[in-house]
């Protein structure tokens, strides 16, 4: 086997099998090497197969590379090693254990030749990802962690179906040759199949309230962790297999929306985030919809910068959590005193989700919006371009003012220890990086060459009007937008609170009508054993002793009509 | 300045959040005026406009901001709401 044959998704996932057995600076070491090795693997594997074997008549491809493979596996294993470093000394070892296993099979995915590969990485993900949320250990983490899985094993039954019925239409099981629609069309159910098993990952309508949900019950390294893999995959197996597809314009649209509408009545925030990782996936989605090559390579683009930007805010959220033990805007503010780092870092990532010039955000979902532009899509465009300055009002500056300015809450807790500090420098730093010098990220996109020029006055003005002034709006509402102590409710409403409520009330009715049967059957086992005794107890007639005259006399009739009935 | 004001973080004094408001009303309105002077050439004619994008900004915030307040009266709960 030569090293271009190397699975890197299982080189992480073999290294988090050995890291419990680590201990002390090999330990750490090991953490920040891992990822390292796993980045330098994806870029030793060359276009096209490279591993694979026969499996019940099919052909299994687990390693496969092209430009969008390497793409996604660069990012995962950048990921890796960022929240490596940001978790090395406060996160449980059963947690970066877990992440490890978790972005490995992230990896896996992005190289799988095949469906049935993507399956199996897919469904070790939904594993890794659930003792993520798991290790956090609290009980709302466990019940968190229960409901997530559910609903992510519910996509991996769709996804399974889906894939059953694209080999008994192709009789292949093949991915990454083409967009499957060109094989699987609108009319076969496999097709919608294998598109609601992804976009479940994704987060998209009706099912995506598990995100919010589970990710911010996790400990504060683990939601920078989770905020990766599994909608960024989602992203990278529908723009695989799903591009063109104009169902997702609407379906991403509708995401973009949703989550900024549930972030800005949201007070905890980790969930505003989290909504926040709904709504950008959202972008992406609708990119893949759209298609073409500029759409295609913006939504690859804004999956790479954003799982960047993302776990930035993240950091800084989860320092917030770290060092002050709480989460909700009503007990936050003024943190900047004290926090400056994780204060100026958070801005960061805020002004680079919003597309802010000079941020990373800027070069990528902007190519999103040209590309609608390209195609004349003047509804799908102005909805971008409004959801653009929603972020910006979301996340670009809710999170930070009230988590870090507002009032004063009184909290004085310094930045997070180093290694906390060192991740989310690295983090901001690569914003602006990419934001200033966006070629780098150009040239390793799928479709090649990239002619996009993102710094023109008109997008710059474009983009500072949009967003100043959206900010502008943001502090002239704000007494509109006041914390409150509440929640929102969600499609997790029908099965936190309606299921148990259905479950209940079946099990009660299931009580009463064993508890009626019950009752019926002894009744009529009484009156049956009654009957038996009423004619063999002792004084039964069928149990007396006849005389032998009787018992003769009733064989002779016997027999007579036995005759008569052979005769007739 | 008050001895309250003088124990703040210089940048929650009034005089600096006053400062703030002045300097971003300047950078609100040079990216207006820098409308005028940028060939802004426009997917679909009205985006062409050198006002458009400040105007949009700010109003499809609001109505953001509205729907999201109106959603409210609706899906608002406690937050201990699944607690219970």
């Amino acid at each position: 086997m030569t090293i271009d044959q190397v699975p890197p998704g299982l080189v992480l996932i073999a290294a988090a099998l050995l890291l419990p057995a680590l201990r002390g600076w090999w330990r750490h070491a090991f953490v920040l090497l891992a990822p390292l090795l796993t980045l330098w693997l994806v870029w030793q594997i060359p276009d096209g197969r490279t591993l694979g074997a026969e499996f019940l008549g099919l052909e299994v491809i687990v390693v496969k590379g092209d430009k969008l493979s390497r793409l996604f596996g660069t990012i995962f294993c950048i990921m890796a090693f960022a929240g490596g470093l940001f978790a090395l000394r406060q996160a449980r070892t059963i947690e970066l254990s877990s992440a490890f296993f978790y972005a490995g099979s992230a990896v896996g995915v992005s190289f799988a030749g095949d469906l049935i590969t993507v399956f199996v990485f897919w469904e070790l993900m939904a594993l890794g990802s659930t003792m993520v949320i798991w290790s956090a250990g609290s009980d709302a983490a466990r019940r968190a962690g229960m409901r997530y899985v559910m609903i992510h094993l519910l996509g991996g039954v769709l996804l399974m179906a889906g894939i059953v019925d694209f080999v008994a239409a192709t009789k292949t099981i093949a991915f990454g040759v083409g967009p499957i629609q060109e094989v699987l069309t609108v009319d076969r159910a496999g097709t919608w199949l294998i598109l609601a098993g992804f976009l479940i990952n994704a987060g998209a309508p009706p099912l995506s309230a598990w995100l919010p949900d589970a990710y911010p019950e996790t400990s504060p390294s683990g939601m920078v962790f989770l905020s990766a893999f599994t909608t960024k995959t989602a992203v990278y197996v529908l723009w695989r297999g799903f591009q063109g597809f104009d169902v997702l314009i609407w379906i991403g649209l509708f995401m973009v929306f949703y989550g900024i509408i549930y972030a800005l009545l949201e007070n905890d925030m980790r969930r505003i985030l989290a909504y926040s990782i709904i709504n950008q996936v959202g972008f992406m989605v609708c990119g893949i919809g759209i298609g073409t090559d500029m759409a295609l390579n913006g939504a690859a683009a804004h999956a790479f910068t954003h799982i960047i930007y993302k776990a930035l805010l993240l950091m800084s959220a989860g320092s917030v959590l770290h060092m002050t033990g709480k989460r909700k805007c009503t007990d936050l503010g003024g943190l900047f005193q004290t926090m400056p780092l994780t204060c100026i870092c958070g801005i960061i990532g805020a002004l680079a989700i919003s597309s802010f010039p000079l941020t990373s955000g800027f070069i990528s979902k902007s190519m999103i919006s040209q590309g609608a532009a390209d195609q004349h899509l003047a509804v799908v465009w102005f909805l971008l371009a409004a959801a653009s300055a929603g972020v910006f009002l979301h996340a670009g500056i809710k999170f930070p003012w009230f988590v870090f300015f507002q009032k004063d809450s009184g909290l004085r807790p310094p930045d997070p220890p180093w290694n906390m500090r060192l991740a989310m420098i690295l983090f901001a730093g690569l914003c602006i990086l990419l934001g200033v010098w966006p070629q780098p990220l150009y040239a390793i996109l799928p479709l090649q060459p990239v002619t996009y020029k993102p710094y023109t006055a008109y997008h710059v003005v474009e983009m500072l009007q949009l967003l100043l002034f959206s900010g502008l709006a943001f502090f002239v509402l704000l007494p509109f937008m006041k914390r409150t102590l509440t929640i929102s409710l969600d499609i997790d409403w029908f099965w936190r609170r309606v299921g148990p409520v259905v479950v209940r009330e079946f099990n009660k009715q299931n009580a009463r009508a064993r508890g009626l049967t019950a009752v019926r059957m002894q009744k009529r086992l009484t009156r049956m054993l009654e009957t038996v005794f009423h004619y063999h107890g002792p004084k039964g007639v069928l149990a007396r002793t006849w005389d032998t005259g009787a018992t003769t006399l009733v064989i002779v009739a016997l027999l007579a009509v036995y005759l008569f009935i052979y005769f007739i | 300045m008050n001895d309250d004001d003088k124990n703040k973080h210089w940048l929650m004094r009034e005089k600096t959040i006053r400062r703030l408001w002045i300097g971003t009303t300047i950078v609100l309105l040079a990216t207006v005026v820098a409308g005028f002077f940028v060939s802004l050439p426009g997917h679909f004619n009205v985006d062409g406009q050198f006002w458009f994008f400040a105007a949009y900004g700010f109003f499809t915030c609001a109505v953001m901001v509205f729907a999201a307040k109106a959603l409210g009266f609706i899906l608002k709960r406690r937050d201990t709401y699944y607690d219970d």
